[in-house]
């Protein structure tokens, strides 16, 4: 029996826009959501439970808003839910720190995340976290095999690599072929009555601090065309004006 | 004073030329960068050498370089890099490399930087929907978005040292599945030609992987294409919820542009865009658009493509 982890995050939907207020993104009127990619890591983390056994903790960092992310991973069938209280925003230094002394205080065998958040995209806290336990990681995973230790593939240059993972070990997932189960409403039931175990830990300072947001540079308008054989035009276009081809 | 180093990106075992816009983006921080080339042979650092800026170049030779784990590389990196700001490309495997050396430093890591502004770093957040500047206090690791900086110039003859260094591997390579195709990844092209539902039906593809053929490009696919046909894989998805891809040129065909796709590939350099629906979103991103069905422009793009690269 081991104790399996897996790492949530809120936020904003995918498909909205999202406008800014003053020179800061405001997220007020946007719905919040699982990351995506989180999707796949909570799947992985109860196909890992269905292979080996052991009970499967959901993770997130965050303020009370952020409660709902854990009730939709209880409700997906997560067997405990843990919040690190946290109003702050954290640079990955102390973001990692944070998980790194809860998920020791566990004694788990594996942590599962996406292999980035939809919001910063930078897909550090997996293999960071890694780093500060002393553990295996593979990043991007698009297949997990369960056993003594775990057989993972990844991406690599000209095709897929499949690596041998010895456990403890952090992996963070990548959609692949995966089919995510959804939940049902005995699962959303309990988790409307599920408790949260908020958790406060010390983060040490942020080095990387936010100046601002902006919207990104506005493109200047590009030459159209009508009918299709205007493509030979642009095809000259590519090789002599923008030097592609 | 510490230093400013550049980990120099490895493809295939050898130098890959990104590295020439990394020591661009070292300079941009205001030093003149030393180069670690992680490698199992010293001679691979001779990639690197004709590179100009870099104030010296580190071949750190391992057999730990051999195969890609995360923990082996991390150790063995962090014990030849002197203290200060690392930078490294930001693929996929270098972003994780990363991630996992500024853990071992306790030091923190900002991921897909585009512009460097004194200490300010700016970086995609949302999938390329908004951006983020913030500001470094201390030693940090960057990775630096590819097609970004200019290469710094060739022509250098940087003198090369070679250093002993070592690592635990954490994981082992069990198998590699080399793709079927030939044809490159959309996370490894310069050039990517993608098909939205507006193709009409899977077997159309083969119109795109024909001028992907042309162009040495990839083949890349929207979430509504995706997801409506089982025989186009997530791999080729490009968007929020697939890959994020900054190609020099990118060419989609039968893509409407949602909100979700623009997020993944709106930074590339050059956009064309080729759909019958002149109110496509699409058409507001692309440098060249193309009010036209497939089956019209695509055979005239193919036969201009294939007598330019004859």
């Amino acid at each position: 029996m081991s104790n399996i982890i897996v790492l949530v995050k809120q936020v904003p939907d995918t498909n909205a826009r999202i406008v800014l207020s003053g020179d800061r993104v405001d997220l007020s009127a946007v719905k919040k959501v699982m990351s995506p990619y989180d999707e796949f890591a909570v799947e992985t983390a109860l196909q890992h439970r269905e292979a080996n056994g052991g009970e499967v903790t959901a993770i997130t960092v965050g303020d009370a808003g952020a409660d709902k992310v854990l009730k939709d991973a209880k409700a997906i069938g997560v067997d405990h839910i843990v919040r690190i209280d946290s109003s702050e925003s954290h640079d990955s230094n102390a973001l990692q720190t944070v998980l790194a002394s809860v998920v020791k205080s566990m004694d788990a065998s594996v942590v599962y995340c996406g292999k980035s958040a939809a919001d910063t995209g930078a897909g550090s806290t997996g293999p960071g976290l890694a780093e500060r336990l002393g553990w295996a990681s593979v990043s991007n995973s698009i297949s997990v095999s369960f056993g003594e230790q775990l057989s993972v593939v990844t991406p690599s240059a000209g095709g897929n690599a499949r690596y041998t993972v010895p456990l403890p070990a952090v992996v963070s997932c990548d959609k692949g072929d995966m089919k995510v189960r959804k939940p049902n409403v005995k699962g959303i039931m309990q988790a409307k009555r599920a408790k949260v175990d908020v958790q406060t830990v010390d983060a040490p300072a942020s080095t990387v601090s936010i100046v601002s947001h902006s919207m990104p540079p506005a493109k200047p308008a590009g030459k159209s065309y009508d009918g299709g054989a205007a493509a030979a035009e642009v095809a000259q276009l590519l090789r002599d004006e923008a030097n592609v081809i | 004073m510490s230093e400013t180093i550049v980990i120099a990106e490895i493809v295939k075992g050898a130098v890959h030329s990104t590295t020439a816009e990394l020591i661009t983006a070292a300079q941009a921080l205001g030093s003149q960068p030393v180069v670690i080339v992680p490698c199992t042979d010293a001679g691979t650092a001779d990639g690197a050498s004709g590179m100009s800026g870099a104030s010296r170049i580190v071949a750190a030779k391992s057999d730990v370089f051999a195969n890609y784990d995360a923990a082996g590389w991390a150790a063995a990196l962090d014990a030849v890099a002197p203290s200060g700001v690392i930078i490294a490309s930001a693929s996929p495997q270098s972003k994780d490399l990363a991630a996992r050396i500024a853990a071992r430093r306790g030091i923190s890591v900002v991921q897909d930087v585009v512009k460097i502004d004194g200490h300010n770093l700016t970086s995609p957040i949302y999938s390329g929907k908004a951006m983020q500047t913030v500001a470094l206090s201390g030693d940090a690791v960057l990775t630096v978005r590819p097609n970004v900086f200019d290469a710094a110039p060739t022509g250098g003859s940087t003198e090369i040292s070679v250093v002993d260094t070592t690592g635990d591997m954490a994981t082992a390579v069990q198998e590699f599945m080399a793709r079927a195709s030939s044809r490159l990844d959309v996370a490894e092209a310069n050039i990517i030609i993608s098909g939205g539902r507006g193709m009409g039906s899977p077997d159309n593809f083969v119109h795109l992987e024909s001028i992907a053929d042309t162009l040495g490009a990839a083949v890349g696919a929207s979430r509504a294409a995706v997801d409506t046909w089982e025989s186009i894989p997530h791999s080729m998805q490009v968007g929020q919820t697939g890959k994020t891809v900054n190609p020099n040129l990118y060419i989609a065909v039968g893509i409407s542009g949602a909100i979700q796709h623009l997020a993944g590939m709106r930074s590339s350099k050059y956009i064309v865009a080729i759909n019958k629906d002149a109110d496509a979103p699409i058409f507001q991103h692309a440098d060249y658009g193309i009010v036209a069905t497939w089956e019209e422009a695509l055979p005239v793009l193919q036969s201009t493509l294939s007598a330019m690269m004859a």
